[in-house]
């Protein structure tokens, strides 16, 4: 018998790279973000000279989307006008070439958990079907700002996983195995490794919950949220797509077992195909068209600070305390935690998050003592029994789901949209999402995704 | 930020409270049957979860160590009602 797992000592003593191991995408291939290349109006195009003349002249910029009509037919309609929706309403006009599609959002463009997520990005998962599909979503994000034209801000800042316990060391390192063998760069390191990576780090064993080790995975990053709604949004105007905000939907008209239309507050249109993208409301939607969906919404809060100097690099997640702390372009630290300890649609923000989260925060890094918040706010997590997505056609014809996003819809959401669409467009369900149907719970074939960030479970 | 009135302690901060689901109507044992089967997994796994007054249970841990059950508003946390489990409101 070697070493035991007992000491953080026992960690194979492996290079930290901060510069990104070439992992299966990097080799020559080139996989570009959708099938026929993006083309955006002339006079539409983000570039230095567009920057510099507008500068000069003080030009408007040309708006992003625009406003339609409600049609009173669709081919596609698609609810839920944040990230998911707009990405699949993307990948549907781009890949499959089906571009009458109508968003329908009852709020403005990704006002949900689009807008409220901490815009982590990532690929090590513990499930293969999870790394597998989380690892196309890191290769979309890393071709999007190119590929789409529009700078989604996206840093390969690198993801550091903490563990404080022996329990929480084995998994990492399970993980880290799982992740090689999709050649996805993925490692283990021990304390003094994080100690050079996040110096403020408190790795010594005078804590609560001493640092024992952390899982590495140098591909994972930030983005800046609102951006790659803002680019879905843009491309799926650019190529057709109907964008409807402030329109809510109040019913799915279901003939037989076959969808038909949809009800809305602004109309009632008539579609073969309706997708619900929603986050949050999924089951309420779900519920529309009589489909079930096995899932409980629980909020899930966060909080920033106000902006100092760039001093954090990678984004630092504690399960055993239920935090993830990473710094924005601007300075800004954001915080996530767990979700609420109970089922709810409340988004508002509670004392006893803030201070759990402050305690733990300042059990990392100490000398943030004195940094104020400032402001909290809380998503919607849909939660669904294994941690995994449900993705892909439902019972009733013609009725698609793209939900259960419980917290990994954002780093998902150009792969989701990606598969979505296809699922749709050919009838076929994708490989990427095989694992992720709704009949798994009756077949009880669960994708139990322990890697997760549902820091709570 | 709840605050539960408890029949037993009198009002206190949800925080002593764990959540423990939505009340909803355990099957019966029929046998083995695909059908009994069919009716256990949506029990285990589709738990309502609409938007309005729901009936839950909760536990009161740090307090009478009772269970209750409590009528909450899913999107405002409103409470309606809240009586010891069990026992009609």
């Amino acid at each position: 018998m070697g070493k035991s797992y007992e000491h953080a000592d026992a960690a194979p003593k492996t290079r930290v790279s901060r510069i990104r191991l070439p992992t299966i995408h990097d080799q020559g291939t080139h996989l570009p973000t959708s099938k026929v290349p993006l083309r955006i109006p002339a006079g539409r195009k983000f570039s230095a000279l567009s920057l510099v003349r507008k500068g000069m002249t003080g030009g408007d910029w040309p708006l992003v989307w625009r406003h339609h009509e409600l049609a009173p037919t669709y081919d596609v309609v698609i609810v839920g006008g944040g990230l998911h929706g707009l990405a699949t309403a993307h990948y549907l006009a781009q890949n499959h070439g089906i571009a009458n599609v109508a968003v329908i959002e009852k709020s403005y463009i990704g006002s949900g958990g689009s807008g409220r997520n901490t815009a982590i990005i990532r690929s090590n998962y513990l499930t293969p079907e999870g790394v597998a599909f989380y690892n196309r979503s890191v290769q979309l994000f890393e071709q999007l700002s190119q590929d789409l034209n529009f700078n989604v801000m996206f840093e390969q800042r690198g993801h550091m996983t903490l563990a404080h316990s022996d329990a929480s060391l084995r998994t990492m390192r399970w993980r880290a195995e799982v992740n090689k063998v999709q050649g996805i760069d993925s490692q283990v390191i021990d304390p003094d490794e994080i100690a050079k990576l996040v110096p403020l780090m408190d790795v010594s064993a005078n804590t609560r919950y001493p640092i024992l080790g952390a899982l590495w995975h140098p591909p994972g990053g930030i983005a800046r949220h609102d951006a790659v709604v803002w680019t879905y949004a843009r491309s799926a105007d650019a190529a057709g797509v109907h964008l409807h905000m402030n329109t809510e939907v109040t019913g799915i008209e279901v003939k037989g077992d076959q969808v038909i239309g949809v009800q809305t507050s602004r109309g009632d249109i008539s579609t073969p195909i309706v997708i619900n993208c929603t986050a949050g409301w999924s089951s309420i939607i779900s519920d529309m068209a009589g489909v079930k969906m096995p899932i409980h919404t629980r909020p899930l809060q966060a909080a920033v600070t106000e902006p100092v100097k760039a001093f954090l690099d990678p984004v630092i997640v504690s399960g055993s305390l239920h935090v993830y702390v990473s710094q924005t372009a601007r300075g800004e630290l954001v915080f996530g935690a767990a979700t609420d300890p109970f089922a709810s649609y409340s988004t508002r923000g509670s004392l006893e998050f803030i201070e759990s989260l402050a305690g733990h925060v300042l059990q990392l890094m100490p000398s943030l003592a004195k940094m104020r918040l400032l402001r909290q706010w809380a998503g919607l997590c849909d939660m669904t029994p294994d941690f995994s997505p449900i993705i892909g056609p439902t019972p009733v014809g013609g009725f698609y789901v793209d939900v259960g996003w419980g917290t990994y819809g954002f780093k998902a959401g150009p792969v989701a949209g990606e598969q979505t669409a296809e699922a749709v467009a050919t009838g076929r369900i994708p490989e990427l999402i095989k694992a992720f149907q709704l009949d798994r719970f009756e077949k009880g074939a669960l994708t139990g995704e322990k890697g997760a960030a549902a820091v709570g479970h | 930020m709840l605050l539960i009135e408890c029949p037993h302690c009198g009002p206190r901060n949800g925080t002593e409270f764990t959540y423990s689901g939505k009340i909803q109507p355990r099957p019966v044992m029929k046998g083995s049957d695909f059908e009994a089967r069919a009716e256990w997994r949506r029990y285990l796994y589709e738990e309502d979860n609409f938007a309005g007054f729901a009936k839950e249970r909760w536990f009161h841990g740090n307090g009478c160590r009772k269970f209750l059950d409590i009528e909450r508003h899913s999107v405002t946390n409103e409470i309606s009602s809240v009586s010891p489990a069990g026992e009609a409101s």
